[in-house]
């Protein structure tokens, strides 16, 4: 390592993973928005020249990342914390409406979403915890710690009626699983999950009887003694105690059309021009790809402006419809690789810290592109967050960007650790 | 370094098969759609998907009794998907829809403008006659056909101000809402454009397989991505469509305009502008043209006198300056005061009758000196600090009549009119100003500017002693039973002072000096008050307001005549011709209807 510079010692697997994504978002952005009034990529007028723009942007800020110490984002991970929590707090008091939920700052021309800031702090901030020599993530305190972190951003997110966004940190329960909290955590987190959904669907009442009945039923099964009678009785309390206040935000904290827009996820509601019908022509787009798709520029649904968040949120139909399986099978490809290799290299730290934030970048991507892909084909409910690397959009693909490269520099350097 | 801790690692695998194992099902789904599933494939190539836009019968428009006002009509759009249309025998398609070449051309060119391969509007508003002609051919040129949309249609030629018309969406109306496409409609004005949210239901959508042929084949996927449209909302208005068209009856050939409101709710029951225009006119795709005909009319049809035009009150302000003089506790309904006739000073008294007079005389003859006097005394009392808290005491309970401010319900473009204020009068006079300078107020002159929505609305207040509901078109929606109710107002003076007055408007038609007398209805009782409104600019506007019955008013009126002179001679049998109508559902007294009709003394 003697005379390598920076970027020689940068894992160029992953470096090339982020590259390649990043490209085919800005083809695909291209793909959906194109035009033959503005045929040139570099149209700054249109989406995929300012997409480019901040591709170059994001490169640049990278590379900055790389040349600044490493132990600064150790060092300062409750910094980052810290403001990405102000600007949560205060997006709801400056915060402009973009699409039903108050989650941007707008900052002159530019406007970003802290709740994509938070990510990386929240990543940033439950490394340098964990990381810490002294800490067992065994014993009871550290636990609300490491819970803290995570849901001080969510209860704020959720606090602006953006759902999608604060579902992501769900994902850091799989952090915490692979630093030693017990396997019941993604149990529990399944079920906080199952319960959350189901509250939003059903009567609040009707669940209590069932987990009443639930609980009658395991005080006959279990071994009746005081700890276990105890135990199941608190579970009840708290899975009750999760249901009201999960009812209490939808319907005190959300606005009435935030409620609809959830209604319609759940089905409930049905909407003929809103998130309903997105689905459905999103997964006619991809349908229609077949084998090896329509062609690049000659994809006809995804032309039709009927998807509204075509070059957001349902980029992934451009890729459905115009290379089809194979090209929807290469993407996944990518992203699998990109997540696994991020593991790769986390478990090859020498540093807690590294390894813990590696994993953290790792779940977030593989929420994002699990999630969005999947409800571009109708797996899971409509939930706008963008596909890393890939969806349009300036702030998001900066903060994916900026995680990836903290990452790249933390393994660069993780030779000098002792 | 993590020695003392017991090592995770074996986790990664726990993690790392699980991402495989998502991944994974994301690729079956998509196997299972893009490759298994025929139905969702299509070659772009042969079949292409049309997407119909689906539109939703607007909601219609009924009466108070159930007459339709408004209903839809269907015609057709023809379509066109510029990428498709291709080898189009040019000749053969021009003759076919009966238009030239260069028509043809610009269209076309236009479409493309707007998008290559999303569907524009090719011509608009097809009738069904030239649509079956048409459709039967339609199959030789692709990339064309047809969709059904509907226009409006009214049934009586009558209320064009009030029911508006709809017309296609403009860009900054596209911007602002997303739900419109180009080619869409939008109501432009009146009923439609305020409750065009609900009048316009809900778009949706039909997606049909087409071939080569430009042929639909079937319904993609059995309709499973179809969305029915939602039709739109009935309304349901406080109008009498019989009072209405009776009321435009009787305006024909004069300038000017009718307000008739429902005391106990506020709704309008007729609201006549003269000159008017038929609803008709301007449907369609002729629209465009008569619009603009109308803009350039001299006449100025467009212009909804009811709401736009202001008139100085006249003699019928003399009502309310009664009531704040009597609330003030300067004057009783027994003060009398002295009269001149016409060598009263300041101001002359344009009638003649006896000395002194009291309030029901003086509203009866419409005595100026009388008013003059009791808002001197009213403006000079000891009960105020000083003028300028007596003038403020005035100008609260005149602007509470809902005088001097635009009406804030389903009324659009209504103007606020003018009541002076203190600031006004500062700055004119250099802050040195007294009863006399400002005068010409105790007899509804001077800065003072009324709509005949306004006042028929003080009739209103008046008829109900005290009190009145913001005047508003709707009575209910088509949906629900439940009328539409609106704010309250409640005027801050005591309701004996009402009975007063009203006593004093019922013998304007029924004393010996009334100045409404010719005008008197038999068996029913009616309060009202003539008004003769100097116009600086031609012949005095004739005014009239009232309230019958009087015991407890179903309707509460305001006609104004331009130019055409005293109050009581036209404005005040149309009025009385109205209220019979509506009272009693046909008129009795043919002589003076047919006065009104013929008298050729017109208006200007």
């Amino acid at each position: 390592m003697r005379s390598k510079t920076i970027i020689g010692k940068i894992d160029i697997w992953l470096f090339i993973i982020y590259i390649a994504l990043a490209t085919i978002g800005l083809l695909s952005i291209y793909a959906a928005a194109f035009n033959e009034a503005h045929p040139h990529i570099y149209d700054f007028s249109q989406n995929y020249g300012k997409q480019l723009v901040f591709i170059g942007v994001s490169l640049v800020v990278g590379f900055i990342i790389l040349l600044i110490d490493a132990k600064f984002f150790n060092a300062f991970a409750y910094v980052f914390y810290g403001l990405s929590i102000i600007c949560l707090l205060l997006v709801l008091v400056v915060g402009s409406k973009i699409s039903g939920s108050t989650s941007w700052i707008q900052l002159g021309p530019i406007s970003f979403q802290p709740s994509e800031f938070a990510k990386f702090g929240t990543a940033l901030a439950l490394a340098h915890y964990l990381g810490k020599l002294d800490t067992d993530l065994t014993k009871f305190k550290t636990k609300v710690i490491a819970y803290g972190i995570v849901f001080v951003p969510v209860l704020l997110i959720l606090a602006q009626g953006d759902a999608g966004s604060a579902s992501v940190f769900i994902i850091f329960l799989l952090v915490l699983y692979r630093e030693g909290m017990g396997g019941k955590i993604l149990i529990i987190g399944l079920v906080a999950a199952t319960l959350f959904i189901v509250s939003l669907c059903v009567s609040k009442w009707y669940i209590m009887i069932s987990l009443a009945v639930i609980y009658a039923f395991f005080l006959m099964m279990i071994n009746r003694t005081k700890k276990n009678i105890l135990l199941v009785t608190g579970i009840l309390i708290a899975a009750c105690a999760f249901v009201f206040s999960v009812d209490f935000a939808f319907h005190h904290v959300l606005k009435p059309h935030q409620q609809t827009r959830i209604n319609i996820i759940l089905g409930k509601e049905h909407d003929t021009k809103g998130v309903g019908y997105n689905l459905n022509q999103s997964m006619i787009a991809i349908g229609s790809g077949g084998f090896s798709g329509k062609g690049y520029l000659k994809g006809t649904m995804t032309k039709y402006n009927f998807v509204p968040e075509q070059h957001t949120d349902f980029i992934f139909c451009t890729v459905g419809e115009e290379s089809g399986f194979m090209g929807s099978f290469a993407v996944i490809a990518l992203y699998l690789a990109l997540v696994l290799r991020i593991i790769h290299l986390a478990e090859r730290q020498r540093s807690p810290f590294s390894r813990i934030y590696g994993y953290g970048i790792a779940c977030i991507f593989f929420f994002h592109f699990a999630i969005n892909i999947g409800m571009t084909i109708g797996l899971v409910p409509v939930i706008g967050i963008p596909l890393p690397f890939l969806s349009y959009g300036g702030s998001s693909l900066l903060m994916f960007s900026i995680m990836v490269f903290v990452f790249l520099k933390q393994d660069a350097n993780r030779m000098n650790i002792l | 370094m993590i020695k003392n801790k017991i090592n995770y690692s074996q986790r990664q695998y726990v993690i790392g098969s699980i991402f495989i194992l998502v991944a994974i099902i994301l690729l079956i789904k998509l196997f299972v759609i893009q490759i298994v599933d025929d139905s969702y494939k299509h070659s772009s190539n042969t079949n292409t998907l049309r997407y119909i836009t689906q539109y939703p019968s607007r909601g219609k428009i009924y009466d108070r009794n159930g007459k339709l006002l408004v209903y839809n009509d269907a015609v057709y759009d023809l379509m066109i998907i510029p990428s498709q249309a291709k080898d189009i025998d040019t000749a053969s398609f021009c003759k076919l829809l009966n238009i030239n070449n260069s028509v043809y051309n610009t269209n076309l060119k236009k479409a493309k403008k707007y998008s290559n391969i999303t569907p524009s509007i090719f011509i608009s508003q097809i009738t069904k006659e030239e649509y079956g002609r048409i459709a039967e051919r339609l199959y030789h040129y692709p990339g064309f056909y047809f969709q059904t949309r509907s226009i409006r249609q009214y049934p009586m030629p009558i209320a064009a101000h009030t029911l508006g018309s709809i017309g296609e969406v403009t860009k900054p109306e596209m911007e602002k809402d997303s739900y419109y496409q180009l080619g869409d409609y939008i109501g432009k004005s009146g009923i439609e454009k305020f409750y065009e949210k609900e009048l316009r239901g809900t778009k949706g959508l039909k997606i049909t397989v087409v071939d080569v042929h430009n042929r639909e084949k079937e319904r993609f996927m059995d309709g499973a991505f179809d969305t029915l449209p939602k039709a739109g909302t009935d309304i349901i208005l406080g109008l009498d469509a019989d009072l209405q068209a009776y009321g435009e009856y009787l305006m024909a050939g004069k300038t000017g305009s009718i307000v008739a409101i429902e005391p106990t709710t506020g709704q309008i029951l007729a609201m006549v502008t003269s000159p008017t225009y038929d609803p008709n006119e301007l449907v369609g795709r002729k629209r465009g043209m008569r619009y603009n005909e109308l803009l350039k009319d001299p006449e100025k049809p467009l212009i909804n006198r009811a709401i736009s035009g202001t008139y100085p009150p006249g003699s019928t302000f003399k009502m309310i300056n009664g009531l704040v003089s009597l609330q003030s506790g300067v004057i009783n309904a027994n003060t009398a005061y002295p009269c001149n006739g016409p060598k009263s000073a300041p101001i002359k008294c344009t009638h003649f009758h006896g000395s002194p007079v009291r309030l029901y005389d003086a509203i009866e003859n419409s005595c100026n000196p009388y008013f003059w006097q009791a808002f001197q005394d009213m403006m000079n009392s000891k009960r105020f600090e000083n003028q300028k808290a007596a003038f403020k005491f005035w100008y609260d309970l005149v602007t509470s009549f809902g005088l001097g401010s635009a009406v804030k319900t389903d009324i659009p473009f209504t103007v606020s009119g003018n009541i002076p204020k203190m600031e006004y009068y500062d700055k004119v006079y250099h802050g040195v100003w007294n009863a006399l300078t400002i005068r010409s107020l105790s007899i509804g002159q001077g800065e003072i500017l009324v709509t005949p929505l306004q006042l028929a609305n003080v009739a209103a207040a008046i008829g109900n002693e005290g009190y009145f509901y913001e005047p508003h078109y709707i009575r209910s929606f088509g949906n629900s039973d439940d009328s539409v109710s609106f704010e309250k107002h409640i005027i801050n003076i005591d309701q004996r002072h009402f009975k007063d007055v009203k006593k004093g408007m019922q013998s304007v038609f029924e004393g010996e000096h009334g100045t409404a007398k010719w005008s008197k209805i038999p068996d029913i009782t009616i309060g009202g008050k003539t008004g003769t409104a100097e116009n600086p600019h031609g012949l005095d506007h004739s005014i009239f307001m009232a309230f019958a019955p009087v015991e407890n008013p179903q309707i509460a009126i305001a006609v104004v005549v331009e130019n055409a002179g005293f109050g009581s001679t036209w404005a005040a049998p149309i009025a009385s011709l109205m209220i019979e109508k509506y009272i009693r559902g046909y008129v009795t007294r043919k002589n003076v209807e047919q006065r009104v009709l013929t008298t050729n003394e017109n208006p200007r």
